[in-house]
């Protein structure tokens, strides 16, 4: 079970410091923050090349109070596969009092398309590290082309009629890899995205967590509404939210309440809306379609998942 | 410990004496022996090292640079395409300044695929600010992966080191080398203490943006660790020799120089088979010694100019090519020589892909050379066979369905 | 040999860590967050979702040199008690 945490346990301490680089509204800073607060100082952090790589800060100043190694694109899994082994060898020297947390960083590009071949290898050999995948669904820094995790139907600067292919569905993948804990979480809800991330800091092996980080410029909506775009995700199921573990899944906090029809979904539309990435292909005559495909998206989302969750089986 | 073993095993061997830590590492032809015998020192408890499995190349690379970051000695072994694969990390090898030791296999890079040896694969990776040495023998494997990290750790250099060694000639034939255990090497090679890394009690951000106000900085920094390596090669083959009795050259090495009026310039186990070729032409009363080029990276600049000072003529000779321009052992050695000495200077291409360069072909080339018989740039054993034959007929059907 | 002094014999692309890497963030603001206590209920939600990590745990207090008014407290805000104000010209 789970302890009952507020907001009040959550650490005072800052490990992400003020007065960064990073856009007005950033998720990824804010789940750095967070995700911080939950592992603590005695964390070693790769980033893999993305907007964490930027937001940062630049040469020679930094606005993480962690040690901190930036990484290739395609490196996430394999850096984290080298740090590992290298904390053991100098834990083996005598030279660690206490072996740090190993934590990677990645966007989808890094995650979703270019990081996958590492991400899943590390994960086969079972890497004792956390992989968190900031997921913004496009490649923010370098200007919002699509990626791997861009929806059906979202304009990007290389979609410029709206996406005609589904997004994969990675966490599903890392599942697959028979790795200890996969969860996914959202800014909306930061006590279940700490919680998770304390768990995956207590579990031995590969854990993946992915975080829906909506980019207020890149999804074009402005910077305030960055955690009611995050609520409304999952509220239509565009996001959901649960965690796999010993070979089963559990729908957590909004999910698991509209899963159980203790509230009710949200229209896709009503997601789609609120952004402005979706506009023109909602006002198309392909919008009707697109919206049905994404419903039928969530739908089959959830009766996929469902396959992994007792009550269902 | 005398040992009897394949050139691969012996690098095996040579890593475990130098007590490397994390070994991360892809198999490839004709590389794969050295991780086999690797995995194996290490199941056999032999061997107190991470090996890590990496499924890629590039991985192999990333987690030898991170690994690397974290204060552990970190090795590795690759080959041919697996180094082409690494090219974008061995770029931030240098770049993020580890000291991490990587022996590459020479093997020629497909299409047409072979397996064989040529320099092809580290030559292209010249400029990536790995620092390049090039071994000629068995016992050079062992030695100079124990000198390696003295190299590499040294605060003044800080810059990874690829030694490369030939494909069969030295990979896969079996020589009787000494092997020093890890307490005489340590004696020696003294545990790597880095001078920054990824540690909790220090925070810092490694591998950070530089904007165009900095960056030039870095990059001459690393120059400067090149610079440096120079001086600390000579001291590492020195003390090497202090300590164990013996010699391979430091930057260069030579045989039966000092009276030679020419000079045959080569790398790996080529230089070996020239060694052979010096001795017949100096039964044949004709004065030729050889140079032989050990560190391609950094270049031996300073020892080029004086050893080739008042000699009637080179032969360079390589065993890669630079397509659009030369062979590259012979761009650089010019360059070297380039406003210093005015010696004429051949260039033989031989031996890519794996053909075997015998003695008796080199001292021919040299002769001709000092002679005066070879253009500037000679194919020394480039010659049309059956096969070559079989693709000019598909050619010419080719080229018949363009007439239909 | 590039020259004589060995200055750029260690300099690679680490950083410290910093408040304010990005300099005084504060200045990005057009629409600076105005709080009123009287309606605070000190639920803390400001704090836990600033993505600026600009406001203080203890005391709720904005710090407006790194404030980059994204205005998510002020969305957020349960009680309606933070105020997006434009920024007067400095």
């Amino acid at each position: 079970m789970r302890q009952m945490v507020s907001f009040k346990d959550l650490p005072e301490e800052e490990l992400f410091l003020a007065g960064s680089t990073a856009c007005q509204g950033c998720p990824s800073s804010l789940a750095l923050r967070i995700a911080f607060k939950a592992l603590g100082s005695n964390t070693i952090l790769i980033v893999v090349a993305s907007c964490t790589s930027v937001l940062q800060g630049s040469y020679p100043l930094s606005a993480i109070d962690l040690p901190l190694m930036n990484v290739a694109f395609a490196t996430g899994g394999a850096s984290a596969s080298g740090v590992v082994a290298g904390i053991k060898a100098m834990a083996k020297k005598g030279e660690l009092d206490e072996e740090p947390t190993v934590l990677v960083w990645a966007g989808d590009g890094g995650t979703y398309d270019i990081g996958i071949q590492s991400l899943s290898g590390a994960a086969e050999r079972g890497t004792d590290f956390i992989y968190v995948c900031y997921n913004n669904e496009m490649y923010s820094n370098t200007g919002t082309q699509r990626s791997g995790a861009t929806p059906l139907g979202a304009w990007t600067t290389t979609t410029p009629g709206g996406k005609a292919q589904h997004r994969k569905d990675i966490a599903q993948i890392m599942i697959a890899h028979r790795i200890p804990y996969v969860a996914t979480v959202s800014l909306a809800h930061p006590l279940d995205f700490y919680q998770k991330m304390l768990k995956a800091k207590s579990i031995k092996g590969t854990k993946y967590v992915e975080i829906l980080a909506p980019c207020p410029p890149g999804w074009k909506f402005p910077s305030s509404q960055m955690i009611e775009v995050s609520r409304m995700a999952v509220q239509s199921g565009m996001w959901l939210l649960y965690e796999h573990e010993d070979g089963e899944t559990r729908f957590t906090g909004a999910t698991k309440r509209m899963i159980e029809g203790k509230v009710r979904k949200k229209p896709v539309k009503d997601y789609l809306e609120i952004q402005g990435r979706f506009r023109q292909i909602l006002a198309s005559p392909e919008g009707q379609k697109a919206e049905d495909m994404l419903e039928e998206e969530v739908s089959e989302s959830i009766r996929r998942l469902q396959g992994w969750v007792p009550e269902y089986i | 410990m005398r040992v009897l073993e394949t050139g691969n095993h012996l690098v095996a061997l040579a890593a475990n004496a130098a007590a490397v830590e994390v070994v991360p590492a892809y198999p490839i032809t004709p590389q794969t022996q050295i991780i086999e015998m690797v995995a194996e020192l290490i199941v056999e408890g032999k061997m107190d090292a991470e090996y890590i499995p990496v499924e890629s190349e590039h991985s192999a690379c990333a987690a030898l640079v991170s690994a690397s970051l974290t204060g552990a000695r970190a090795f590795s072994a690759t080959s041919a395409h697996g180094l082409a694969y690494m090219h974008e990390m061995l770029h931030f090898a240098a770049g993020i300044r580890v000291p991490a030791v990587m022996v590459n296999v020479n093997r020629a890079l497909g299409p047409g695929w072979n397996i064989w040896c040529d320099h092809q694969d580290s030559i292209s990776q010249r400029d990536t600010g790995w620092l390049q040495v090039y071994v000629s023998s068995h016992q050079e494997v062992v030695d100079t992966v124990i000198q390696a990290y003295r190299i590499t750790e040294d605060h003044s250099v800080l810059l990874p080191l690829m030694l490369n060694l030939d494909a069969f000639v030295l990979s896969h034939t079996y020589m009787d080398a000494d092997v020093p255990d890890r307490e005489e090497v340590s004696r020696y090679l003294p545990g790597y203490r880095p001078l920054w890394k990824l540690d909790p009690r220090k925070p810092v951000t490694h591998g950070s943006v530089v904007y165009p106000v900095d960056f030039s900085e870095t990059r001459e920094s690393m120059q400067l660790g090149q610079d440096n390596a120079r001086s600390v090669v000579s001291r590492a083959a020195e003390e090497f020799r202090d300590v164990f009795g013996r010699w391979h050259g430091a930057m260069v090495d030579g045989y039966l120089m000092e009276d030679a009026e020419f000079l045959i310039v080569a790398m790996g186990s080529i230089a070996a088979e020239s060694k052979v070729a010096v001795d017949g032409l100096r039964a044949r009363g004709k004065s030729v010694g050889l140079l032989r080029v050990r560190f391609f990276r950094p270049f031996p600049i300073e020892e080029l100019r004086e050893l080739c000072a008042g000699r009637e003529g080179l032969l360079v000779i390589d065993r890669d090519y630079s397509y659009g321009m030369e062979g590259a052992l012979y761009t650089e050695v010019k360059a070297a020589l380039y406003g210093h000495q005015v010696v004429p200077a051949r260039s033989l291409i031989v031996g890519l892909g794996g053909r075997d360069v015998t003695h008796e072909l080199i001292a021919d080339y040299a002769c001709k050379a000092w002679d005066g018989q070879l253009g500037e740039i000679t194919w020394g054993d480039s010659h049309i066979t059956r096969a070559h034959e079989i693709t000019r007929e598909v050619l010419c059907e080719f080229e018949e369905l363009l007439d239909t | 040999m590039s020259r004589d002094d060995e200055s750029v014999g260690y300099i690679t692309s680490i950083s410290r860590p910093v408040k304010g890497c990005a300099g005084d963030t504060g200045e990005w603001r057009v629409f600076r967050p105005v709080k009123d206590d009287d309606k605070c209920n000190n639920c803390l939600l400001c704090w836990v979702y600033c993505p600026e990590a600009s406001i203080a745990k203890d005391t709720l207090e904005i710090d407006f040199q790194y404030c980059k008014g994204c205005g998510i407290c002020a969305v957020e805000c349960p009680t309606g008690a933070i105020e997006m104000v434009k920024e007067e010209k400095r």
